[in-house]
């Protein structure tokens, strides 16, 4: 007899019908967030589509005249500016920056980064928790990006952010998810959207930090330095559905010594 | 003035959206700060600059 209901078949516990992502009450399909960062504009639209992504990051930058055009007609109606404060190194600086922001994309949504380190772009906890205090008041749905502390973590939540968004390995290494440790408490502690930013190289680490149980994964340098960069943008939201799937249904348990055999031991050969 | 961490000098008295005509920069897709403050985009015209001002002319660039 095929052992279908094995005693070592969890539940599954995360059974939602309606498995959106919500960040301060707006709900998304899609748990891919994708950085603009790094390729061309003539690539956006195709790109966008191909990851199936709702959310797409920017920068705020001084306007160059005569310049490469301006990002915002490339990018289709529908998808939800998520603008971040590069270039900050101090919260007020950050808070600068995300009220520019706001005026530009009329949204409360800000990516908060204060990143005083210029040699591995590690962000300042303190400060970002700080900028929140301030930016959740004036209306902002704060999401920062941090290094994956718990007791920081819970300072953000304190403060009023909307996720946290913590890094896999620094930014832009494609190195792939280093902390993951670190990102497993989180998940299991903070009862905020926890978004994977920074780091992730490959889908199949965007896939395992799903099957982890974070709410999302943010990217941007691994699809942008990818051979070609729409069938990468395809390849992650593919990787990030695949994950969020296998959390959702629950993994199969591991054997630490041994075997088991899947096909029945019984019934031909050995009666 | 100073427009973007550059000198700049205003040849007469004009508004800021006068100003940024003359630029050529379209004002539908910046955001503008006058001397550490936002200008409301709906202000740009009666917003009149002067010698000292610092100007920040900001606009969206890909980024992650």
């Amino acid at each position: 007899m095929s052992n279908i209901s094995s005693p070592d078949r969890p539940a599954s516990p995360h059974p939602a019908a309606a498995d959106d992502l919500v960040i301060a009450g707006k709900a998304f399909r899609s748990r891919f967030i994708l950085g603009s960062g790094k390729f061309s504009l003539d690539l956006m639209r195709a790109v966008i589509e191909n990851a199936g992504t709702e959310i797409v990051t920017l920068a705020l930058r001084r306007v160059s005249v005569g310049g490469p055009g301006n990002i915002l007609d490339h990018i289709p109606p529908g998808i939800t500016l998520l603008p971040n404060t590069s270039g900050a190194r101090t919260a007020d600086e950050a808070i600068r920056i995300a009220r520019l922001g706001r005026e530009l994309t009329g949204s409360p949504f800000v990516k908060i980064e204060v990143v005083p380190d210029a040699r591995y772009l590690l962000p300042d906890n303190g400060e970002t928790v700080r900028a929140i205090e301030v930016l959740a008041r004036e209306g902002f749905a704060a999401l920062p990006y941090m290094h994956p502390d718990l007791v920081a973590a819970r300072a953000m939540r304190e403060a009023g952010a909307a996720a946290i968004m913590p890094l896999a390995a620094p930014i832009g290494s494609n190195r792939g998810l280093t902390t993951r440790e670190f990102i497993r408490i989180l998940v299991e502690e903070i009862d905020l959207p926890i978004i994977v930013d920074a780091g992730i190289g490959r889908p199949s680490e965007a896939c395992e930090a799903m099957e982890m149980g974070v709410a999302a994964i943010m990217a941007n340098t691994a699809v942008a330095t990818a051979g070609n960069v729409a069938v990468m943008a395809r390849a992650f939201g593919a990787a990030v559905e695949a994950g969020r799937l296998a959390w959702r249904a629950g993994l199969g348990r591991r054997l630490d010594a041994g075997a088991e055999a899947s096909s029945p031991l019984t019934g031909f050969l050995r009666d | 003035m100073q427009v973007n961490g550059e000198q700049a000098d205003l040849a007469r008295p004009m508004s800021l959206g006068a100003f940024l005509s003359d630029m050529e920069i379209g004002a539908s897709r910046i955001v503008v700060e006058r001397n550490g403050e936002i200008v409301a985009r709906d202000s740009y015209d009666t917003t009149m600059l002067s010698a000292g001002d610092v100007l920040e002319i900001l606009y969206f660039v890909g980024g992650g």
